[in-house]
């Protein structure tokens, strides 16, 4: 797979204006990125394209001074440079705009522009009106029709967006990087978006288009690269490519091989939903979820995956709609309401929702069980032992002792954790939100091993994941969903790659 | 416990790497413990009146009202909130009862009103804070002018004074020798918040709160309910210490325990509760009361005027969170 | 919805004409400009430091030993005088030593990492024991202050005192430093967003530095104004006043997670106190009910401020995006 690279790699004469070679990247347990290649030339997109977990937001990272790599160089026009603190990058001419937008929203739209280095008068002073002026002036060259006086709360995300770019801009950027920028947008948000991205080119910027979304790839990409786990896969025109052979390239491996998947019986059904409707997040959301059975939800990130699950587990309330568990209707006023019913949620933010960093591992795991280890409410510490032991040894944990605080373990087994907390519960269903994000391959198959096993047991399973080879290894059936709808439900044959990228990103027509 | 070591798996696992007794030792609490040794024989040396055990029992009064606050302002700072307005509550529960003395109320009723107050001004800043989600500092800032406000408001520059004899014992009384109510008072709440705090199922969700609020929502804590009864926890403890600081002090002026509320907080940070929530202990903080009271004693026996005492307090809660945070820096 | 938001300044400034047309219902002689100048004059200490206070704030923290400072200050400048120092030196004087108890803070919070509520709270009873120490707990009184000490912040300039002249320099001062330098934009950063504000490259500890700095600057100024005004000077003078100017802080819509606040917020959240504080007696209300009424307002402006900053959620749903765009609109 690597002659698509040497070819492009012939064709391409002139020195790109960023280059990365052999960089590596290690956090502890974790290796995010393993001495990958990436190069960005002058007027011309380059969408970098991969699994969550593949490395992207490392490079993000990486490219804008937040990390330093741990091996490998980067060449800024072919001369080895690095980039030590964020102020490096800028300076060296790299701006990124993120997904979730880092700007200040006390701040006037044109000091967003243009903090850290605003036109001074004579005396020192912020030129307010010269400010002011240059912004409208850049905000106009992008077509942005925004008064550059106003607060950045006072606006929507599609016209944060549009005060990032004007930012990079007005530094002068070399490399502008675009991390899922429409990943927020409406329809009518993201042509324009690209007609930006075309001027951007016109003026000779070199552009990092980091996307899930094929239908924008081939759109205003030039080129392509993919990373798969951390490791540079490929690269190319994006000319010269198709659109199956990226999904390959992506999802790489053999799907079967890897997830231990077990017909399980499917029992009856479990969990019911119907007609679930909230406000701003989601609509019209139904779906029965079997004793036995995964249930795998796809979509883009913001696609409303966790926000349904979130509700299911009482943490918002849902505006219409009923849920039942066998025929019992549930009101969910809290998470504790949840967890007595057997609804149990594995969180995709780890770090914030799931794991309680600073505590040791038994205390996290007997956390929502304590009425059952205590007595009259006073602690056991033998019987919370005794039940941390039981759960964390099936789903192999490796820790110094039960009394480690969790935040100094990996990802992967800070997840089993949680995972053991839930089960110490004796749940009916688990909802695992990306269970398998940023953690190593050997705690992924661990996990997914135990989701096979506990639907063999007859827990029935909603696993939200973005990764189309876990979705489709793991699930007896995939809900994908887009903008906060249902958007299409597979099962056997119908479950590829195509068919729910194409769903999730809302491609018409039939995979070819 | 260093991160190479977390190779061992499934039921290999043992309970604890570090016995109970040996992190205690090494522990802020043996090293507040230690100062407070030193100080004591410090003291000792200094002045021949300092071991006189009713030398010793009349300077518990200086710590015992603020303690039994900060037993319950520990718990409510570990889970990440605070109250800044318990010296106010004190000064509202004292005016509650003055006017209740004068309407010639008799000493059961006087208590009740005394705790009463307490658990309705808790209930109040509980029900701002857990209830409509408001920052706990500046809503108890507001409170804080609030309660003491109405104390003003009924005494102006006046006081109530003349509360009966009986009133009296709470605040002057001795249970048994040299110990007076006070002191046995203290060494109960440090019992029963010691117990409640490390060895109940509501201990450890204080703690889970203030490590992460949000991971223990999502784990079925019931995060506002223990909010809220902490701070009505808080407001009783004021209520008592208001019982017994009015019955110490015979009158009730509405300048009644100023600026007590910043000693209770040093004397919980002081004694290792981290003020950004998450850790701490009641030892620590019977620790920092007693060494307080020791500072406070034995420079009071030399002479020393309160107020460089309270330089000392100040630089004591100062240097003992600066120092391990400069050695740190000095070794990377 | 956003005429609201744009407006905290316009709801406060309504509300302090309403307080002062409510008392001038009572007694018209209060809204007379010669008592309207008292008032002001009255309130500049407070409008100084709650400007000094709302800096802190910004950048997500407290200073709670601006009172200490401003009386360890004042005591100084008394001292001064005593010892015959001209005033200009006073003044000098008063100043470094301010900014230089600020910097102390202030290297703490940067250097240290230790949150500024535990710094300030320590710090706050080390200062005034400072006093203690100077004077062995001694007053000044004004017998012992010369003339030119205690005159100059009354001398009449244009109509209003010195001291009055200088509180409005101070603001002018300001509304040009938060609005019109790199620093004072980067207090909004600090406080707002700290992770985007290292994107920028604005350091979060250097700012935070600079805000006590300037915080403990105007609490030495303001020392010295205050001992010549009330001709008296003792370890407990400006006792409890670092409350008074977190809540001017607070009416003035200031948030205490830090990011949000503006100049005239501050000042007039400082009025409305001062206003509060000189009506009462003239209503013939107890003057004892002002501390009661300024910690409902306190709490009012508290509810206030939560409610126009409720986190959203991602807005996934396109028509409810518009509708929540237009709903802002």
């Amino acid at each position: 797979m690597l002659t698509e690279t040497a070819l492009a790699k012939g064709a391409e004469t002139h020195v790109p204006v960023l280059s990365f070679r052999g960089i590596s990247k290690t956090f502890p347990g974790v290796r995010a990125l393993d001495g990958v290649e990436l190069d960005l030339f002058a007027g011309q997109v380059t969408a970098l394209i991969g699994e969550n977990g593949a490395g992207k937001s490392t490079v993000v990272k990486i490219l804008t001074g937040i990390y330093q790599p741990d091996g490998g160089t980067i060449l800024v026009n072919g001369v080895e440079t690095r980039f030590l603190t964020a102020q490096a990058a800028a300076e060296a001419g790299v701006t990124a705009i993120h997904q979730e937008t880092v700007l200040f929203d006390e701040l006037t739209v044109a000091e967003n522009i243009f903090i850290g280095h605003a036109p001074r008068t004579r005396f020192g002073l912020i030129d307010a009106s010269a400010m002011e002026a240059e912004a409208k002036r850049l905000l106009a060259s992008i077509g942005a029709d925004l008064d550059p006086r106003i607060r950045l709360r006072e606006l929507g995300i599609a016209s944060k967006h549009l005060v990032a770019i004007a930012r990079a801009l007005s530094i002068d950027a070399s490399v502008v990087i675009m991390d899922e920028p429409t990943a927020a947008l409406s329809h009518k948000e993201i042509h324009e978006l690209y007609d930006l991205v075309e001027k951007l080119k016109a003026q000779g910027k070199a552009i990092l288009f980091i996307s899930h979304k094929f239908d924008e790839i081939f759109r205003i990409a030039d080129r392509w690269t993919v990373f798969r786990d951390g490791q540079f896969v490929g690269s190319g025109r994006i000319a010269d490519v198709t659109e199956g052979r990226l999904v390959q390239l992506m999802v790489g491996r053999e799907v079967d091989k890897i997830y231990p998947k077990r017909p399980a019986r499917i029992g009856p059904p479990v969990l019911t939903v119907a007609g679930y409707c909230h406000p701003t997040e989601f609509e019209d959301i139904g779906f029965t979820l079997h004793q036995g059975e995964i249930l795998g939800f796809y979509g883009l990130v913001g696609a409303g995956r966790s926000e349904v699950m979130q509700a299911l587990f009482g943490i918002t309330r849902p505006s219409k709609g009923a849920c039942r568990i066998d025929d019992r209707v549930l009101v969910l006023r809290s998470t504790a309401d949840a967890i007595a019913a057997g609804i149990v949620y594995v969180p995709e933010d780890r770090g914030r929702q799931g794991a309680v960093k600073g505590l040791p591992i038994f205390q996290n795991v007997t956390l929502p069980s304590l009425e059952k280890t205590s007595r009259a409410g006073f602690l056991r510490l033998a019987e919370e032992f005794r039940m941390t032991r039981d759960y964390t040894s099936r789903l192999d944990l490796r820790a110094a002792s039960l009394d480690q605080d969790v935040g100094l373990l990996s990802g992967g087994n800070q997840q089993k954790v949680v995972i053991a907390k839930w089960l110490a519960t004796k749940p009916r269903v688990i909802i695992l939100d990306e269970p398998t994000k940023g953690i190593d391959i050997g705690s992924k198959a661990a996990v997914h091993d135990f989701m096979s096993e506990l639907a063999a047991q007859g827990l029935a399973v909603i696993m939200v994941s973005s990764e189309i080879p876990e979705v489709l290894g793991m699930s007896d059936r995939v809900i994908v969903m887009r903008e906060g709808r249902i958007a299409a439900e597979f099962q056997g044959g119908s479950m590829t790659p195509e068919n729910l990228v194409r769903a999730a990103a809302g491609i018409e027509g039939e995979a070819a | 416990m260093t991160a190479t070591s977390t190779s061992i798996r499934g039921r290999e696992i043992p309970d604890r790497l570090v016995p109970g007794w040996k992190r205690a030792l090494k522990s802020w609490e043996t090293l507040l413990f230690v100062v407070a040794v030193a100080i004591f024989i410090a003291n000792s040396l200094a002045s021949p009146y300092f071991l006189d055990p009713w030398n010793l029992s009349d300077a518990s009064f200086n710590f015992t009202e603020k303690a039994i606050i900060a037993f319950a302002m520990a718990m409510l700072i570990i889970a990440g909130e605070i109250d800044l307005s318990v010296a106010a509550i004190i000064a509202l529960a004292s005016t509650a009862m003055g006017m209740a003395m004068t309407a010639g109320a008799p000493v059961p009723v006087l208590v009740l009103i005394g705790l009463a107050t307490g658990l309705i001004c808790g209930a109040f800043n509980g029900f701002l804070v857990a209830g409509l989600g408001l920052p706990s500092i500046v809503v108890t800032i507001g409170t804080m002018s609030l309660f003491r406000g109405l104390a003003y408001i009924v005494l102006g520059d006046g006081a109530f004074t003349g509360y009966p004899d009986a009133f009296g014992w709470f605040g002057q009384g001795y249970v048994w020798w040299v110990f007076s109510f006070e002191l046995v008072l203290f060494v109960v709440m440090a019992i029963v918040f010691g117990i409640l705090l490390h060895a109940t199922d509501f201990g450890r969700r204080v703690y889970v709160i203030g490590n992460n609020a949000t991971a223990a929502r999502f784990s079925g804590v019931r995060v506002d309910r223990i909010r809220f009864i902490l701070f009505l926890l808080t407001g009783l403890m004021s209520g008592i210490a208001a019982i017994c600081l009015t019955s110490r002090l015979g009158s009730t002026r509405p300048s009644i325990a100023t600026g007590f509320e910043l000693e209770v907080v040093t004397m919980v940070v002081l004694g290792g509760v981290n003020i950004l929530g998450g850790s701490g202990s009641i030892p620590g903080v019977v620790i920092a009361a007693l060494v307080m009271g020791l500072v406070t004693f034995g420079l009071g026996l030399l002479n020393v005027p309160g107020i460089v005492m309270s330089i000392i307090i100040g630089a004591l809660l100062i240097s003992v969170i600066a120092l391990p945070r400069l050695w740190k820096m000095a070794r990377t | 919805m956003r005429g609201i938001l744009k407006s905290r300044e316009a709801i406060l400034a309504l509300a302090i004409l309403v307080l002062l047309a409510l008392v001038a219902m009572r007694f018209p002689a209060f809204i007379l400009p010669g008592n309207l100048v008292n008032v002001l004059t009255d309130t500049s200490p407070l409008i100084i430091l709650a400007l000094g206070q709302m800096v802190v704030i910004l950048t997500k923290c407290i200073d709670l030993s601006i009172a200490a400072n401003l009386a360890l200050c004042g005591m100084v400048a008394g001292l001064l005088n005593m010892a015959g120092v001209p005033i200009v030196v006073i003044l000098l004087a008063v100043i470094v030593l301010g900014a230089l108890l600020g910097a102390f803070n202030g290297l703490l919070v940067w250097k240290l990492g230790i949150p500024s509520i535990v710094v300030t709270l320590g710090t706050m009873t080390i200062y005034r024991g400072i006093i203690f120490v100077l004077t062995a707990g001694k007053w000044i009184n004004a017998h012992q202050m010369s003339p030119e000490f205690k005159d100059f912040p009354r001398a009449i300039l244009l109509g209003l005192p010195v001291m009055t002249w200088i509180m409005i320099a101070i603001v002018l001062v300001f509304t040009v430093l938060i609005y019109r330098t790199p620093l004072g934009r980067a207090f909004f950063a600090v406080g707002g967003n700290p992770h985007a504000a290292v994107y920028t490259g604005i350091s979060v500890g250097r700012t935070q530095f600079a805000a006590f700095v300037i915080a403990g600057t105007l609490a030495g100024l303001t020392g010295y104004l205050w001992v010549a005004r009330y001709a008296v000077a003792y370890v407990d003078i400006a006792g409890g006043f670092e409350l008074d100017v977190v809540a001017a802080c607070v009416i003035g819509g200031v948030a205490i997670a830090g990011g949000a606040g503006s100049v005239a917020g501050a000042v007039m959240g400082a009025l409305f106190l001062g206003i509060v504080k000189n009506a009462l007696p003239v209503v013939g209300i107890s003057p004892f009910a002002q501390m009661a009424i300024s910690g409902i307002a306190i709490l009012v402006a508290i509810a206030f401020n939560a409610r126009s900053s409720r986190p959203k959620g991602r807005i996934i749903l396109k028509q409810a995006e518009h509708r929540v765009v237009e709903g802002s609109a």
